[in-house]
């Protein structure tokens, strides 16, 4: 054990690759920091055990803090969130009787087109379409809701989505209790193994840049522990950026597959790091770049207008005062701990904290603190632009 | 006095659940269902409607009863939500004896107190059997793996089973290790040499 002990919570998936690839890789030693994962069974386990002090750092849905900080939930405790620990990175599958129906008619299953895939899909579907998620608050739901919403069939009223465990996404789309899922890496390519779906879609062909999963701890502790929160912020920086080198992504597979962390084959985690995706049963393959992002475009950078935008998608559900909502969200995404804990060290870091979401057509080239860097592609599929501006 | 409390417990170990159940009968008057299926958890525990929903932690259909939460809206009173928030020592030690509750119906914190301490009770009995099972399984490996070194250096050094073990001993003693670790050692490194 290296310096400070860190206990943190991780659920399953590939996208929990930054805190298990500090600690395996020794970015956490670096800084003197000894992480103590601890495997969470369930997003409502993991948020607990950080608001109850068994874990003082975890991997949460991007929606979790701002849900909390909003009152939404049940549990009434203050997270604050240091870091994006991934952008994009889910899938959407169908199940295979769906899938059929799709192919019926003449869905060509690019892979890419999050428009016509789901035009399809809802003429396929009817209006019965059940879709299960890991979590209410999650950006999963957050994708779907906005994807169908804009294609004209909105939930909850015209179709269900309703929470599964990613672990028993392929049961329940095998018994028929759901007709499709969106799901974190590895669980959709696990139900394609397991022959009971088909790949639609990656999430990122919704929202080309959505904060997926961040780190969070508890607001008191990162006030206490402003030196313990920098280093914390450096090290997973430092394993975003070793995750996003492609010869890094066998290694990472490979330690992720360990039975202390996914316990599952190191072949079908890679596929999330690779984007190279077998999305039938019959072994059909898809390519999509960028599909889970730990690094370029600044990806850990905790954006005010990310926190905004799930705010006012949460309080327009849930009849929130939308300013309420913009204020509470400006509290938990911490943008200032985040540039100050990796100020002089060469990291990208934007200039300012707050952006248009959904304006990048392309990679852009931006001023920022040390010097130009690459913003990747900001698009949701239907072009709209969500300026936080107008909001305030 | 009002009625009794009607609970769930969701919990697909048979043995486990009894358990719970006869612990919460020892607590108080409850009207108690088990669910042993994940299968449309959140659908069964709506339509029978509790008072309080009991789960363990370790269990990933956990997440499906948050739904729960946003069920009937914030707007009215707290629905879906892990044990009250007042009696936050409470909460803790429910989370460190691995129980989750889900007070369905808003309710009296004074009311759920005793259907959570029984069920706190009766997780730390089970874990603490499992650890004991574990302990006392571990304890009978690691005498079988001591008799086969023991086997071992007997063969090799022509010697008797109390100097064998003797060696074994002093060997762990001079390394500062424990008795099982070396006779491991010496078992793998026999395997591979033979």
């Amino acid at each position: 054990m290296t310096g400070t002990v860190i206990p943190a919570g991780f659920v399953p998936l590939a996208d929990a690759a930054p805190l298990i690839i500090a600690q395996e890789i020794g970015f956490a030693a670096e800084e003197r920091l000894t992480l103590d994962l601890r495997r969470a069974p369930s997003w409502s386990s993991l948020r607990d055990m950080l608001a109850f002090g068994q874990v003082d750092a975890a991997q949460m849905l991007a929606p979790v803090p701002v849900a909390a900080a909003l009152g939404l939930g049940g549990i009434n405790a203050e997270f604050s969130v240091l870091s994006v620990l991934s952008v994009n990175g889910t899938v959407i599958g169908v199940s295979r009787r769906l899938a059929r129906k799709l192919a019926a008619i003449g869905h060509r299953f690019t892979f890419d087109d999050a428009a016509a895939a789901g035009r399809d899909l809802i003429a396929a579907a009817g209006r019965d379409l059940r879709i299960g998620v890991p979590f209410p608050f999650s950006m999963h739901a957050e994708l779907l809701k906005y994807w169908l919403t804009a294609l004209g069939l909105a939930p909850p009223q015209e179709a269900d989505i309703v929470t599964v465990p990613p672990p028993l996404m392929a049961d329940a789309i095998r018994s028929g209790e759901i007709d499709a899922f969106c799901v974190g890496e590895p669980w959709g390519s696990m139900a394609v193994e397991q022959g009971a779906a088909v790949l639609l879609l990656p999430g990122r062909a919704i929202w080309s840049f959505a904060p997926e999963k961040v780190l969070a701890v508890r607001s008191t502790w990162a006030e206490t522990e402003s030196d313990l929160s920098s280093r914390l912020i450096r090290v997973l920086w430092r394993a975003g950026r070793w995750l996003s080198d492609p010869s890094s992504r066998g290694l990472a597979a490979e330690i992720l597959s360990s039975p202390r962390y996914l316990d599952l084959p190191a072949e079908i985690i890679e596929r999330a790091f690779s984007g190279k995706f077998t999305v039938t049963p019959q072994g059909q393959q898809r390519q999509t770049a960028g599909f889970v992002e730990f690094h370029s475009g600044a990806a850990g950078f905790p954006w005010q207008s990310q926190a905004q935008w799930i705010a006012l998608q949460l309080a327009e559900r849930n009849g929130i005062d939308r300013s309420k909502a913009v204020e509470a969200a400006g509290r938990v995404f911490r943008s200032d701990v985040y540039r100050a804990a990796l100020s002089r060290t060469g990291a990208d870091l934007p200039s300012a904290s707050s952006k248009l979401e959904g304006a990048l057509a392309g990679e852009i080239v931006v001023a920022g603190e040390s010097g130009p860097f690459n913003l990747l592609t900001n698009r949701f599929f239907d072009g709209r632009v969500f300026d936080p501006q107008a909001e305030c | 006095m009002p009625d009794a409390l009607s609970i769930i417990v969701v919990e697909a170990d048979r043995e486990r659940a009894f358990m719970i159940v006869d612990g919460l009968r020892e607590a108080g008057n409850f009207d108690i269902q088990v669910i042993s299926e994940a299968a449309g958890l959140a659908r069964r525990v709506q339509a029978r409607d509790p008072d309080v929903v009991l789960i363990d932690i370790e269990n990933p259909s956990r997440d499906m009863l948050e739904e729960l939460a946003l069920a009937t809206g914030p707007k009215e009173r707290p629905v879906a939500m892990f044990v009250d928030r007042s009696e936050d020592g409470l909460s803790a030690a429910a989370v460190e004896a691995g129980v989750s509750a889900y007070v369905v119906d808003g309710l009296q914190p004074a009311r759920l107190k005793p259907v959570l301490d029984a069920a706190i009770a009766r997780f730390r009995m089970f874990q603490r059997m499992r650890i004991e099972l574990a302990e006392a399984k571990r304890a009978l490996e690691e005498r079988k793996v001591i008799d086969r070194a023991k086997g071992m250096i007997m063969k090799a050094r022509g010697i008797g089973e109390d100097e064998a073990y003797a060696l074994l001993r002093k060997t762990a003693m001079g390394q500062n290790k424990r008795l099982a670790d070396v006779a491991q050692a010496l078992v793998t490194a026999a395997g591979l040499l033979s």
